[in-house]
Parts: C-alpha cells; sequence; structure tokens
C-alpha cells in the first residue's frame, strides 16, 4: 500500500481558492489511506434497473412458492384447548427453547435485551478498527483468557444442562482451537480462521447458537418440550 | 434513436405541458437530467445520484437491503388488499380467513403471498444485519445508521409478530399467548405492559384490536419513516462500506 501513495500538494499560493489545510493526528489514531475503491456511475439508471429486476426476481420467486405453499389455517381459537406444545412463531422459538432450560427472567428477559444492547454498542466500540487477527499480538495471553471464558461458560451451560446452547459453542469453540494451532501459509479454510478478528468469533458464535436453538425449537420438540425427531 | 411507434409515442408524451410540469425535465439522457431524476422526485431524492460501481455488484450486497424494503411494498400492498376482506372481531376475524380461502377470488393465493413474503422479510432483514456485519459496515461513519438498521430489525419482528395473531385460529391465540407471558416475566413493569399490549389480562377481543391497530398503522409508519431514515443515511455516510484495492486483491487471493 505505501508504494501506491500518489498525492499532489502546493497547488496554488491564492488562500481563498486553495485553503491550506493543517492535520492533526493524535497519538491513538492513525492517518485514513483512502485507496482506490472504483469510479461512480450514476443512479438513473444503473442503480433503479437493478432494483427493478431485484423486484422482479423477488416477486417470481414468491409467487411461485405462493402457489405450491399454503398458509397454515387450524380451528377457531378456543382459550379452553391448549394444543401441546403450545409454539411462538419461529422467529421466537430460539427464546422458548432457552425458557425449557433457563427460569423466565433470565430466558426471557436478560438474555434478549442484553444481545438487543449489545447490537446497539456494536459500532461505538472503537477496539481494533483494523480488525487485526485475534492472534497477532499476545498470542499466549488471549489463548489463556479464552480458555478461562470458555470453561466458565460451559461449567454454567452444563449446570443448566442447556445441551442446544453447548454444541454449537464447543463447534465453535473447536474452530477458534484450529485458527490458534493453524500455521501461516496452511490451507485456504485454515488460513481464513486464523486471520479472523476476535468480533468475527463473537457473531459466528452468537448466529450459531441462535440458529441451533430456533432450529431445535422449530423441528425437534414435542409435547411437553420433549425431543422428536422431526422425520418419525 | 426513436425508432418504434411506442418510443415515439412515448417521446411525444414527454413534450406535452402537462408532462413536463409534472416532471420538469427532459427525457433522461445527459447526465444532467439523470441527476434530476433522482434528486427531482421526493421519493427517489433519498438515494444518492451517483453510486460506486463496486457498490452495485451482486456479491458486495446481495441486494439484501433492496429486498427487505421490497418486501415491506410487497406486504404493504397485500396486506391493504387483505384488509378489503378482514374484520378485528372475535370471531368474524376467522370466518374472513375460512371466507378467503372459500369465497374470495384468489384469497388462498393472496394470503399465501403475504403468508411467504412476511417470513421472507424476517429471513432477509436478518442476513443483511449479519452481512453487513462481516463486512464491517456498522465501522464509521455508519456508526448511526447501523442502529437505525437494529430498531427496524425490531419493527420488522413486531410487525410479523402483530400479524401472526390475525387470523385468530388455534396457531395464532396460543402463539401470541406463549409470547406475552414471556414479557410478565419482568419482575418490574411486565404484567402492565402485558396489559397495555393486550389490553385486558387474556388474549381476547381487545388484543385483537390493539394488534391489529398496531399492524396495519402505527408500526408500519414508524417502520415507513424509519426506512427513510435509513436510505438516507446510506447516502449522508458516503456509500456503502467498500474495499478498497488493496484489501479486496489480499481478500480475492484468499477465496
Amino acid at each position: 500500500m505505501s508504494d501506491k501513495i500518489n498525492y499532489e500538494a502546493g497547488f496554488g499560493s491564492n488562500a481563498l481558492k486553495d485553503p491550506q489545510r493543517v492535520v492533526f493526528i493524535t497519538p491513538k489514531t492513525s492517518a485514513k489511506v483512502k485507496g482506490d475503491i472504483g469510479k461512480k456511475v450514476m443512479s438513473y439508471p444503473n442503480l433503479l434497473l437493478r432494483e427493478a429486476i431485484a423486484l422482479e426476481v423477488m416477486v417470481i420467486a414468491l409467487v411461485i412458492l405462493s402457489l405450491f405453499w399454503d398458509a397454515p389455517l387450524e380451528q377457531l381459537a378456543n382459550p379452553l384447548v391448549t394444543p401441546n406444545p403450545a409454539k411462538a412463531p419461529w422467529y421466537f422459538l430460539g427464546l422458548q427453547e432457552l425458557l425449557h432450560y433457563f427460569p423466565p427472567i433470565v430466558a426471557g428477559i436478560l438474555i434478549p435485551t442484553l444481545v438487543i444492547l449489545a447490537l446497539v454498542v456494536i459500532p461505538y466500540f472503537n477496539v481494533n478498527i483494523k480488525s487485526e487477527p485475534f492472534w497477532a499480538a499476545n498470542r499466549t495471553r488471549r489463548f489463556l483468557i479464552f480458555v478461562v471464558i470458555l470453561a466458565a461458560l460451559l461449567v454454567f451451560l452444563v449446570f443448566f444442562e442447556a445441551w442446544s446452547v453447548i454444541a454449537p459453542t464447543l463447534a465453535v469453540a473447536l474452530l477458534v482451537f484450529v485458527s490458534y494451532f493453524a500455521s501461516a501459509g496452511g490451507p485456504r479454510s485454515a488460513e481464513f480462521l486464523r486471520t479472523r478478528p476476535v468480533s468475527w468469533w463473537v457473531m459466528t458464535w452468537f448466529i450459531a447458537v441462535a440458529v441451533t436453538l430456533t432450529v431445535v425449537g422449530t423441528f425437534f420438540r414435542g409435547p411437553g418440550w420433549s425431543w422428536v425427531w422431526p422425520w418419525r | 434513436m426513436a425508432t418504434s411507434p411506442i418510443e415515439l409515442a412515448l417521446n411525444r408524451l414527454r413534450e406535452t405541458r402537462a408532462w413536463r410540469s409534472i416532471f420538469r425535465r427532459g427525457p433522461a439522457r445527459s447526465n444532467r437530467t439523470r441527476s434530476l431524476a433522482i434528486f427531482g422526485n421526493i421519493f427517489l431524492h433519498l438515494l444518492p445520484v451517483k453510486v460506486r460501481e463496486q457498490s452495485l455488484r451482486v456479491r458486495a450486497t446481495y441486494y439484501l437491503g433492496s429486498f427487505s424494503f421490497l418486501l415491506f411494498l410487497l406486504l404493504t400492498m397485500t396486506g391493504i388488499l387483505l384488509m378489503l376482506y378482514y374484520h378485528p372481531a372475535v370471531p368474524q376475524a376467522y370466518l374472513d380467513m375460512k371466507d378467503l380461502r372459500f369465497v374470495v377470488s384468489n384469497g388462498v393465493f393472496l394470503r399465501n403471498l403475504h403468508r411467504v413474503g412476511a417470513h421472507a422479510m424476517v429471513i432477509a432483514v436478518f442476513w443483511h444485519m449479519f452481512h453487513v456485519f462481516y463486512r464491517g459496515g456498522y465501522r464509521p461513519p455508519h456508526q448511526f445508521n447501523w442502529v437505525v438498521g437494529v430498531v427496524l430489525m425490531l419493527l420488522t419482528l413486531f410487525l410479523s409478530y402483530t400479524g401472526y395473531l390475525l387470523p385468530w385460529d388455534q396457531l395464532a391465540f396460543w402463539a401470541i399467548t406463549v409470547g406475552t407471558n414471556i414479557i410478565s416475566a419482568e419482575p418490574v413493569l411486565g404484567h402492565d405492559v402485558r396489559f397495555l399490549l393486550l389490553g385486558g389480562n387474556l388474549v381476547g377481543e381487545n388484543a385483537l384490536l390493539r394488534f391489529y391497530v398496531l399492524h396495519c398503522v402505527i408500526l408500519p409508519l414508524v417502520a415507513g419513516m424509519f426506512i427513510a431514515v435509513h436510505f438516507w443515511r446510506i447516502q449522508k455516510d458516503g456509500g456503502l462500506t467498500l474495499r478498497e484495492d488493496h484489501e479486496r486483491e489480499g481478500h480475492e487471493r484468499q477465496d
């Protein structure tokens, strides 16, 4: 990147026409190097045309789906007849699965609130803006911290017997171990994992847990929230 | 240039005084009139006049944000049509579902399209959010727009959830009962919030009416305003987050 610096300085002496600017770079920031991000084109028609194509593709796909799949309609609502299990809409079944393991105040209130707060504050954490790999510095120390956090988390989850959280957590933890022991210049997938920043790992773990919980709650839970196999 | 009769007719139409009074520009054949087409239009002016060629590539965004918005439009249109056949009352709401299936022409298709679109929108919004995260789209100067996006994600969930009750069948009733019971687990305000939402202690007529008003009026209006801010801020924050050349090369080597 350093061999690409290509700038001009000192345009003219007319201060009104070419104001001179002084840039202060405070110790904690770095000067932003603006690389080449390509040329611009007119939104009309380039963007609008693509949006129109997106609309058409989407409508065609949804119309085909609507022709072959019928929206469910059960019996008239009856407060006296409780179906077993009574399930929330699919996007809340992850939460309902959590409710199976943890007390309602934790699974129903605390965890969703913390997740939303975490999502909101993501951009206001200015740590690691350059998204350096997790193992770029302090390898041993970071590895120890990771192992301690993982162990504490697993003890907590095992205590509540939250198996459908433990499984994706272990899977992602395994990938973290792979990324730690992978050496530079290995196979592509190992190299990809090795260069991931910590934020990538946290989000991937979150998505893995959320998807597992939702899938388990949707397909693998039957009467009394017991485990069932969807194909039986 | 204009060869077909349709094009000739269109060109003649563009020359009329009425057309010119509406659009106040000539045909979009120069960059000036193409710019006017965007910022001279109250809806399109939320978009930038120019976009980076790179940000138009499918692999840059998979058009997930576009799909989320277009699904919102589709759901608004199918929702308005469904409103013509729907009464938010017990048990008429359920009878209207039966009418949609057996009496209204294409009623099944209309309801299917709304339902499929709703599921698709939830998926598109979540996928959009995760994709933006992995691309680092939340970084300065896009911090605030990320927060607007989180609000839109929550509004999408609320919209879908309030719509879930409206068919007034067993599925709807018990899904809402289960969901709103979670709220009352909150020790301080839980019961009050649930009472406010349902208009009572049980899911009943008042709950149906409140969910109907939320689903058809309040939430779409609020979501519409946040969507406008979301689009506007993309433009004001200088377009999408794009990889610079050296990063992109490095990335492509990894692929």
